[in-house]
This record gives structure tokens, sequence and C-alpha cells, in this order.
């Protein structure tokens, strides 16, 4: 190193100073793009490779104020089939005063279950059992059970309580309704969930909050 | 600034980190004659740390199962995001991993690296490269597929016939007589753990480097400071240069050609009832396979490809000349080539099926080997005249 190299010029700079920073900061922008994909192989595969997978479901078994449930992409799906005096509750005026989003305001579902029946056909609801609260699973409370019980949903963790729309009461902790999946009736009894033929490009990543 | 400098200070006085840094890393004098092919122990490094880094990546989504291990390989390829980067980065680092260890290894052969004071740095940085090849080993069986199954079996066959302890301790070490669910499992855990192992001996011999100072392709140690570069900015600028040649290389493997050097048997899970048709070793492995073929008597060559890497061992004691560079010893000079020559013909006689022709030519090759260490080097060091 000669002197000139190595002694400051007036402004209290190097002349090698540009050629380190500059290797430093492509050596660093380097690192940075090479964590990338390291980083990218940590996220949930089952993001990218179960969104397309699809579960068909047999309901000629269900009867009128039953309620079943199944497991799609990891989640347990609710299926109810409603009965009159169920759908005759979920339109109370008395009822909906007490629901926190009752005309499904949050982007809780697919547009074609953007309804006052939260599904596709009203006789026939089907929702994510994931409470919005903590992610407990909350039970079905058959309908005439108890003095309110109209086939809605309460949750053992902390108490939420959600209609047969699966949509949350005021008082509960539980912020949002329960997401509805994409669904397509296949026939009267048979129903595809993971598809919706009336909204086709929903996706559960669109949904609020699981 | 005081501040800092009272911050630094205080580290000093408790750790000397910063001084060691520079006293080690920029004020170091390197012999300013080093040629090219004292870049690769910085590839080496470089390729060691990217091997870490994208194991523990993979070994997050990889399940040592018999059932499963396949099949978390193929996912790591096809599912997990990026996995395919992952995964081919880290076998094209094996292949560049070996590549520089044995360019790096005969470059210590020709300019005499091993002879003193530098005995153990080569001594280090053999047992360097036999831990390599013990986690190499152990990481191509863990994608259980056909070539990684069988593989194995026959380097635990050779295994066997060593007298007495052979089979008790390889079953003890494997769980079992045959490679299964145990043995997969252990070969897993030792491919990890020895990943760790290598960075400590890698810690050792880079200490021993730096105590005895660099060798350089005169053979003869800089006396006067006028002979010496300070390492930084020369030799990391240089070094960082030959890094980016380097890398480019290894993104050409990574990207270009992934399967260039894979078998496509590989791709085939695991089947204990069928064995491949044609079983070849990695190239990496491929001289050693090559002797272990060309010795008609089991234990016969597995004790000659354990003695091509013990001559390497003994070699300080062998070459008794204190000339190191063999560009100042004749007979060296025309010898030890020869001796590389057989060591890459033994590579590709070991990617070949045993014809006469290859076993012939392995023969050769592999007694030349021998012949340039155990009789050329220690004749020629007593009675040579050096230019």
């Amino acid at each position: 190193m000669t002197q000139s190299e190595t002694s400051p010029s007036p402004g209290g700079t190097k002349r090698r100073d540009l050629l380190t920073t500059a290797t430093v900061t492509l050596g660093c922008a380097g690192a940075c793009a090479l964590a990338v994909p390291f980083l990218n192989s940590l996220k949930n595969p089952s993001a990218t490779t179960l969104s397309d997978k699809t579960l068909e479901v047999d309901l000629s078994s269900l009867a009128p104020g039953q309620d079943m449930t199944v497991q799609w992409q990891d989640w347990p799906i609710f299926i109810q089939r409603r009965t009159p005096q169920m759908l005759a509750a979920l339109q109370t005026p008395a009822h909906i005063a007490t629901l926190r989003d009752a005309n499904s305001k949050m982007p809780q579902q697919p547009k074609d279950a953007t309804n006052w029946h939260r599904s596709v056909r009203p006789d026939y609801g089907v929702l994510v059992g994931i409470c919005t609260h903590l992610g407990c699973v909350p039970s079905f409370e058959k309908p005439g059970s108890a003095p309110e019980a109209e086939g809605g949903y309460s949750c053992p963790c902390h108490g939420s309580h959600f209609d047969a729309a699966g949509r949350v009461a005021q008082r509960a902790p539980a912020p949002y309704n329960l997401p509805v999946p994409p669904v397509t009736f296949l026939s009267d009894t048979k129903i595809r969930i993971g598809h919706s033929a009336g909204d086709p490009g929903f996706s559960m990543s669109d949904i609020q909050q699981i | 600034m005081p501040a800092p400098e009272k911050t630094s200070g205080w580290l000093e006085r408790r750790l000397p980190v910063m001084s060691v840094l520079r006293r080690e890393y920029i004020a170091f004098p390197m012999p300013r004659n080093l040629n090219a092919l004292w870049s690769f122990g910085a590839f080496l490094m470089v390729t060691m740390a990217i091997m870490i880094a994208s194991g523990l990546f993979l070994a997050i989504n990889y399940t040592p199962d018999i059932t499963q291990a396949f099949a978390s390989v193929e996912a790591i390829d096809r599912q997990i995001p990026s996995g395919w980067f992952l995964r081919s980065l880290h076998m094209g680092g094996v292949t560049m991993l070996f590549a520089c260890l044995y360019i790096h290894i005969a470059r210590s052969l020709w300019y005499g690296s091993y002879k003193a004071p530098r005995e153990l740095l080569w001594l280090t940085g053999l047992g360097l490269m036999l831990m390599v090849m013990v986690t190499a080993f152990a990481g191509y069986v863990l994608p259980w597929g056909q070539m990684s199954y069988w593989g194995a079996t026959v380097v635990l066959n050779a295994a066997h016939t060593i007298p007495l302890i052979g089979k008790p301790v390889s079953e003890l070490l494997l769980g079992g007589e045959t490679l299964g669910n145990t043995a997969l499992h252990r070969l897993f855990v030792l491919h990890f753990t020895m990943a760790f192992a290598i960075v400590a001996v890698i810690a050792l011999h880079v200490t021993a480097l730096h105590v005895v100072k660099p060798n350089n392709p005169s053979g003869i140690d800089p006396v006067s400071p006028k002979q010496t570069l300070p390492f930084h900015p020369y030799y990391t600028s240089r070094d960082g240069f030959a890094l980016c040649l380097f890398l480019m290389v290894y993104a050409g493997l990574v990207f270009f050609l992934p399967d260039l050097l894979t078998l496509a048997d590989n791709y085939v899970q695991a089947n204990p009832l069928v064995t491949p048709r044609d079983i070849r070793p990695e190239w990496y492995f491929a001289p050693f396979y090559a002797i272990l073929r060309a010795v008609p008597s089991r234990l016969g060559g597995l004790l000659l490809a354990v003695g091509s890497l013990a001559v390497l061992f003994a070699l300080p004691a062998l070459d008794r000349s204190p000339t190191r560079s063999a560009t100042r010893r004749p007979l060296v000079r025309l010898s030890l080539p020869l001796a590389f020559l057989s060591f890459i013909l033994l590579g590709v006689a070991g990617m070949h099926p045993p014809t006469e022709t290859w076993l012939i030519v392995s023969r050769l090759a592999m007694a030349w080997w021998f012949i340039h260490f155990l009789v050329v080097m220690p004749l020629v060091s007593e009675r040579e005249i050096t230019s």
C-alpha cells in the first residue's frame, strides 16, 4: 500500500471507500437475494398444493335438524340440514338485533353465500368449524335442546355463540362470523366442498379470518 | 469519535476479537507470488457454508423413515416452495466440494505443502477429506432411492469383510444386518453431526495455517516483508474475484445442469428385492470404487482402497526431501503428474462397467499410484538433484 492510497483526503474519505462500499453493498444484496429461497422453503406447502383439492360429501343420510362434521384441508367443516323453524329463527328481527354482522358484510363467505342464510341453499348450511376468536371448534346445539337453541353453535373455550347461519352474537368475544367454504351442489343430496359454482374465483385466502 | 473507541477498547480488554481479526485477516502477511490454486481453500469454505445452510433447511422437510424418506425428498423437489433450489444447491454443492477438495490436495502435493512445518496442516486437511467422504456417503443414502440403497449395501458388504470386527461393528452402528429404518435414521444423524464436526476441524485447519503461514509456488518461505502482501485488500479482493468465477460455475450446475451428475436410478424408490442393472458410484467415489473392483479379493480391494488414502497420510514421512515444490524436482515433476493421471483414470474406470479393458486400466493406474508414493517418493528424496 502506498501512502497516497491510505492517507485520508481533505474530505476524510479514502480512495478505496467507493470500491469497498460498492462491494459490501452488492455482497449484502446478493446474500439477501440468496436468503429469499431459503425463507420461501419455510412457507406452508399446503397453501400452494392443497388449495385446489376438493371434497365430495353425500348428504342423503342427513335428517332435518341434524349436523355432521367432515374434514377438508385440515379444517373441520360443519354441514347442517335446517328445519323450517331454524330458518324462521334466523329471520326474526329480535334475533338479528343481537348479531354483530347480521348481513355478512365481512368477507367471511363466497358471494353465493352472502345472504341471510349464509349458504347456497337455505335448507343446508356449510361452515368452517373454527371459532374466529382463538380457534377452538364450537359444538352444535341441537334445535330445541335449550330454550334459545335454534341449531346454533357455541364455543367451549370462551363462550362465543353463533346462530345456525354461523353469525356471531354481539355478546361473544369472537369478532367475525364463522367462515363459509366454497360449495357447489352436484345434486340434491351431494355437494362438492372446495369449489363454488356461484363464485368461481373465490379462494379460502380471500376470507378475513379463519 | 470518542464513544466507539471506548466501546472497542472495552471489548478489546475482555475478548480481543478485533485485534485478532486485524492481525490474521487484514495485516496477515501473504506470500506475494501465490497463484490461482491458492483460492480453492476459500472456495471450500464458502461451499461448506452453503452446504450447511441448505442442509439445515432440507432437514426441516426431510423424514428419516424408509416409508416416507423418498416421498419427502420428492415433496422437497416438487411441493416445498423453492425446495428444488435448496436440493439442487445441496447436490451441486457436493460436486463442487469434492472437486475443490481434490484440486486443493493436488496443489499441496505439487508444491510440497505437506512438508515441515506444515505436517499438521496436511493431516487435518486429510482428516477433513475423510470426514467429508463419510458425510457424503451418509447423505447419499438419505433420499432412499435405488442407488442410495444399493450403493450403501455394496459399501457395507465390503466393510463386512474386515476380519473379526467388520460385521459386529457395522451391525452395531446400523442396528441390523441390512439397511433398514434404524440404519436410515442413524445415517441421518451421522450426516447431520459430521457436518458440524467438519466445521470444528476446519477451525483447527485454518488455525494451523495461520501459525505456519501459507506455502507458495516456489516452495521457499518468504524471508523479507518485501516478499509478502497484507491479506487485505490484496488477497481479499483476489479471492473475492475468484469466488465470483467459482460461484458462476456452481450456479451453472445448480440452475442449468441439475441432473448432470445424478443417476436416474436414484429417482426410483429403494427396493431391497431388485438391484439396478448398472450400479455406479457418484463421480467423487469412483476412483476408490475402481480399486475395490480391480482387486479379485474382497478384503484386498478394501485394504487397497483404504491404502490409497493412507499413503497420503504417510507422505510427510515418505518424502524426506527438504525441497517442497515439484517444479524444482525433475523426477517428481514427471512422476507426480502420472499419479494425478492415475487418479483420474481410476475415476473414469469406476464410472464404467468392469470390462476387461477397464480392469487393466484400473490395475495399471492403481499400481502407479502406489509406486509413486511408496517407491518413487522415498527413493527420489534420498538421491535427487534439485534445481
